[in-house]
């Protein structure tokens, strides 16, 4: 057990190491990029969105019930809601989602890909599959995740705000209040800085899952849940080690 | 010319290849026959180099292939053409990007150039009016004669092909067996087919080597195949009545 990880590790980042070599025609690269912008990050929007959506409006009636207290001010429901949408939810919630989405996507669109000789056929070509088929995708994701948080962070405060106020919990002179008191503009940069990295997770962890896929449909279904599972842990991880490293 | 020296080959603790040498002619089409699982497509992968090889010597002209570095292969890859057994067209390209992306890859060419050599190589495959299809459009025999003409855009020297007729209906196997045979003489290319299918083996064998359980057992042409005396040939070539009646009549 110990081996066969030491091993994948390794091996996943010696296919890293492929990945980041230098391209053979830049501006073929920079067409798979513009791509992969489309299909992982523009088409990652809408689910982005609802479910920002509706776990800000979550996260702002749960504060509301559990500070029904006299002593605490209405507006800490807006505080609440907004840190907790900005520093966990909108990049470590949001980046379990695309492990699910885009991950998924990523692992069985390169797993049958070597299922069915694709990545031999560039090989024999010349061509460094692991840099033409990995690359343009981490490159999109790093550029694009940034936005889908960012993104996520205004819906969800404007979910919590429109559910918050339609439910009665709070009025809407305090929401805005509570979300602009006491805030501390560095927790916008963590959240970005941890998109970052899982982005960059999320795509090669899943891109190594269908690239190593051996035999036929089974087993690219079976990296196709490997690739959201071990991108999830690795996730979570990474999660704990940032934000001792950043908020400390 | 392709030389290959003793090569040998493992996988999983298995010996795949045992000692197989061969030497494959420039303007020939070669066949590599034996039944499945027999190592054919390992030994087919081990000459293009997507399986490295444990012993032995693969030659490519006047070159040792298999000391040779990514980077360094990559000049002749640029010669070689492959048809895989399942096409292998890239599914999310049309025909015409399909046929057009070793150009874009490794040539300076205009887009109208690479659209004249794309329609060429079309045109050679008796494919037209079929540019902006997607590999899912296409029948089992378009997809083969597209991958061809993929294979041929570059005007390589080496032409690769595994299993070209598998999945295809007798009549389609036979026009994939001309197209080969047709564009090696004009091209002068070394073409070595992976096959288990007897009319390719009855019309294209120019040179055919058998191999049997990793080892090669009989090296000839579609002639000498009638008369010969090896065993295992015999069990594997003259399987069914008609061509045991065939081998009969031919003696």
């Amino acid at each position: 057990m110990t081996f066969r990880f030491l091993s994948g590790f390794g091996a996943y980042w010696m296919l890293l190491g492929k990945v980041f070599s230098r391209p053979e025609k830049p501006v073929i690269y920079y067409r798979q990029t513009m791509k992969e912008l489309v299909s992982l990050g523009l088409r990652s929007i809408g689910i982005v969105t609802i479910i920002s959506f509706f776990m800000g409006a979550v996260i702002t009636l749960q504060t509301a019930y559990n500070t029904e207290n006299p002593i605490y001010p209405t507006y800490l429901i807006g505080l609440g809601a907004r840190d907790s949408i900005i520093l966990e939810f909108s990049s470590t919630i949001v980046a379990l989602i695309l492990a699910g989405k885009v991950g998924s996507n990523i692992a069985s669109e390169i797993g049958t890909m070597r299922v069915t000789e694709q990545i031999d056929a560039l090989e024999l070509m010349g061509v460094n599959s692991a840099s033409y088929i990995i690359l343009p995708k981490v490159v999109a994701t790093l550029i694009f995740n940034p936005f889908l948080t960012l993104i996520s962070i205004i819906t969800g405060i404007v979910g919590g705000w429109l559910v918050g106020t339609t439910a009665g919990v709070i009025t809407s002179p305090e929401y805005i209040y509570g979300i602009q008191y006491a805030f501390i503009p560095y927790y916008i940069t963590y959240s970005l800085i941890k998109t970052l990295f899982f982005a960059f997770i999320i795509t090669t962890v899943s891109s190594y899952q269908g690239y190593i896929v051996e035999g036929g449909s089974l087993e690219v279904g079976r990296a196709s849940t490997k690739a959201v599972v071990y991108s999830s842990v690795f996730i979570l991880l990474v999660n704990v080690i940032l934000t001792q490293l950043l908020l400390s | 010319m392709i030389r290959v020296e003793n090569i040998g080959k493992s996988l999983g603790g298995r010996e795949v290849l045992k000692d197989v040498s061969a030497v494959f002619e420039p303007g020939k089409t070669n066949l590599i026959i034996g039944k499945s699982g027999s190592g054919k497509t390992v030994f087919l992968k081990c000459i293009v180099g997507l399986f490295e090889i444990d012993s032995g010597a693969i030659w490519y002209g006047d070159v040792l292939f298999n000391e040779l570095n990514f980077h360094a292969r990559k000049e002749i890859r640029k010669e070689m053409g492959m048809l895989f057994q399942g096409s292998a067209l890239f599914d999310s390209m049309t025909v015409e990007e399909n046929v057009r992306f070793p150009l874009d890859m490794f040539t300076t060419m205009n887009y109208e150039e690479k659209l004249e050599r794309v329609n060429f190589c079309l045109k050679r495959v008796n494919i037209t009016d079929s540019n902006r299809l997607l590999p899912s459009e296409l029948s089992g025999g378009m997809k083969k004669r597209v991958a061809i003409a993929r294979a041929i855009a570059l005007k390589p020297r080496y032409l690769f092909c595994d299993e070209p007729n598998s999945g295809l209906d007798p009549k389609t196997s036979i026009v994939i067996d001309e197209l080969i045979r047709e564009i090696t003489a004009e091209l002068n290319m070394t073409t070595i087919v992976n096959t288990h299918d007897m009319n390719s083996v009855m019309e294209n064998g120019e040179k055919i080597i058998f191999i049997e359980e990793g080892e090669k057992c009989w090296e000839g042409n579609k002639n000498q195949i009638l008369q010969s005396d090896c065993k295992l040939l015999n069990e594997f070539v003259f399987a069914n009545a008609l061509a045991k009646q065939l081998k009969e009549s031919a003696r």
